[in-house]
């Protein structure tokens, strides 16, 4: 039988404050593991729930975002008749769109952050269903008129409802407000597709992107086969969520390889903590270490024993790195979308995975952190140990 | 029958042959122990003196198989231990020797009914078992009232006896004291005795200690001198034992 897991608890608990040492440097680290996924994750989410199954957009071929696309009016209509589209009252569930970038002030530093400007079409909360208008109303096509996300409503100067802002050449009056779930949408300024693009000299023929409502999510390919076999047409056709789910790798990327070396080198400094408790609890117990090694207790217990203390440690290290990031679930930060060089709000979001793999990271610290100091417990020559004061 | 000079018949519970033991220090060699030889039947009790650096921890530390010897060989009860792997080593001191330490080398952060309870940690005992054994033990050394008592908790004497409760619990081949009075004061240092004489007398248990007090040491059976690595009966000069040599 192994050495009674009570020697380790009672051992941590007496020498706590060497302890803490470790436990300090390992809560840093996973706290800050931690937010830096869940800042990824956050984004991720944000980007990831603006895109629908339902859905699919439609860009110029070779397009990686819609800021790139081309898509004409005559495109438009050819797209209108192909088969897989679902239809509503008015006609096939498309919105052709615009999409650009507007500097506006933030409220938190009142310095111009870009802010995404969309011109849709009026069916477009047919099409992307989870958005509602929570305060004032809809635009009217054709009217100068814009709805704003909630966290650009709160984030940005003047996009209050009744005020009244320069897009371009024109100034829109901001008439409702909307909720699109947390999703990237809810950073965004809505108006009609035809004003939004002559107001910064496009051409009211030339849309980037068009969202279609699918009749089913078997459409898609029926779609998709329908507009590779036309040849009129040299468009990619991609699900929505899968559009977006791309968008947000980049920037993700960044943040998880970012947050992967900052952790990274907090992770050194402390493995060098655990390392540097550990050695310590080691020298000062070396004459118990000996006593239970003359006792019958082998190396591998021994060893044993000291990788559960050090697992112990950083146990306790890593639950009070969770515990301490915690209030930063649901955070709203912003940061910029490095596919559409437009500002995006979105939350950290910290998920039980996220939890349990900075948990993992904590005992993979204290297992580095305490191993050496385990096998040199184990290998202490028994006789000189047993007669240390 | 305690005898040094390796001509005892091979029934000795302890046979030890030639053994020597060579330190290395800063490049110069430096031989503690010098081919002894030495007999302890069953239920012995000898008693180890000698000045400082003679070499008698040394030689509880071989006999306890915490070290291993330059040459020579030591027998307990049929086992050769000098050539066991340190892992067969490990496993035949948990079965065999029970050890008592002039500082009691108790865990502070145990119990002494846990501290008692380590070595059977070692065994298939169920717990049930394990802690009758415990209680036995703990009862023996009259500390059955403090099983919940932390070291620190306890006086010298106690720490000692628990100690004591810890090298007897399970019913090992031989104990071997280090100095088990070096840290008491006389009272205490009786009693502990008393206590270690009831172990012999009693339980015919086999000991082996070391000390420094003369006092001590007469209530053993045997008592032998070491001095420069060479054993010596009391009262009688070394010349006769390194004549005895190996057998």
């Amino acid at each position: 039988m192994a050495i009674p897991i009570v020697y380790n608890l009672r051992s941590v608990k007496a020498r706590w404050t060497s302890a803490i040492v470790a436990v300090i440097g390992i809560a840093g680290t996973v706290g800050v593991f931690v937010a830096m996924l869940s800042l990824a994750r956050g984004f991720r989410t944000t980007l990831v729930s603006s895109g629908s199954p339902d859905n699919a957009i439609v860009m110029r071929a070779g397009a990686t975002s819609e800021m790139t696309g081309a898509v004409t009016i005559d495109t438009v209509k050819i797209l209108q008749d192909e088969p897989g589209i679902a239809r509503g009252a008015d006609g096939p569930l498309l919105t052709p769109e615009v999409v650009l970038v507007a500097p506006i002030p933030l409220i938190s530093t009142g310095t111009d952050a870009n802010v995404q400007v969309r011109g849709v079409s009026k069916n477009v909360l047919e099409i992307r269903r989870n958005i509602k208008i929570v305060e004032g109303r809809m635009f009217k096509p054709g009217l100068a008129e814009i709805v704003v996300g909630k966290n650009a409503n709160v984030s940005y100067s003047g996009l209050t409802v009744g005020n009244t802002i320069g897009l371009g050449s024109v100034r829109f009056k901001v008439v409702g407000i909307f909720d699109a779930g947390g999703s990237a949408f809810d950073s965004e300024i809505w108006g009609d597709a035809h004003l939004i693009g002559p107001a910064y000299n496009r051409p009211d023929n030339l849309f980037q992107s068009v969202t279609l409502r699918l009749a089913s999510p078997d459409s898609l390919q029926q779609f998709k086969d329908a507009v590779t076999a036309d040849p009129r047409l040299n468009l990619d056709v991609t699900l929505e969520i899968e559009y977006y789910s791309k968008q947000s790798t980049r920037l993700t990327t960044l943040i998880t390889v970012l947050g992967g070396i900052v952790a990274g080198i907090m992770a050194i400094g402390a493995v060098f903590g655990a390392l540097n408790t550990m050695y310590s609890a080691v020298s000062e117990r070396g004459r118990e270490i000996a006593t239970m090694r003359a006792l019958g207790f082998g190396g591998p217990s021994v060893v044993t024993s000291f990788v559960i203390e050090a697992l112990l440690i950083s146990f306790i290290g890593g639950l009070i790195g969770c515990i301490a990031v915690l209030p930063l679930n649901g955070l709203t930060t912003g940061a910029m979308n490095l596919q559409t060089f437009s500002h995006m709000a979105f939350a950290f979001k910290i998920t039980p995975e996220l939890l349990v793999k900075g948990v993992v990271f904590a005992l993979f610290m204290g297992v580095l952190g305490g191993l050496l100091p385990a096998i040199r417990a184990a290998s202490l020559p028994i006789s000189s140990a047993l007669r240390e004061l | 029958m305690i005898r040094v000079d390796g001509r005892s018949d091979s029934s000795s519970l302890i046979r030890v042959r030639g053994i020597n033991k060579t330190y290395s220090r800063g490049g110069e060699k430096i031989q503690v122990l010098q081919g002894l030889n030495l007999d302890v039947d069953k239920g012995d009790f000898v008693a180890f003196m000698g000045p400082s650096g003679s070499g008698k921890t040394t030689l509880l530390n071989l006999l306890g198989g915490l070290d291993v010897p330059s040459a020579g060989s030591i027998t307990v009860d049929g086992d050769e231990i000098t050539h066991m792997s340190a892992s067969k080593l490990t496993h035949w001191r948990a079965r065999h020797v029970g050890f008592i330490f002039q500082m009691y080398n108790l865990i502070p952060v145990l119990t002494a009914f846990q501290n008692v309870e380590l070595p059977l940690l070692l065994t298939k005992l169920s717990k049930s078992e394990r802690r009758k054994h415990v209680e036995t033990a703990l009862a023996v050394v009259g500390l059955a009232d403090r099983m919940n008592h932390y070291p620190r908790q306890l006086s010298g004497g106690q720490e000692q006896r628990v100690t004591i409760a810890r090298a007897i619990v399970s019913d090992p081949t031989f104990l071997l004291c280090d100095e088990p009075t070096g840290d008491l004061d006389r009272k205490s240092a009786d009693e502990i005795m008393a206590l270690i004489d009831e172990l012999v007398g009693k339980y015919n248990k086999t000991i082996l200690m070391v000390t420094h007090d003369a006092l001590v040491a007469a209530r053993a059976h045997t008592t032998l001198h070491l001095d420069k690595g060479v054993l010596i009966e009391a009262g009688k000069s070394a010349q006769p034992v390194l004549a005895g040599g190996a057998a």
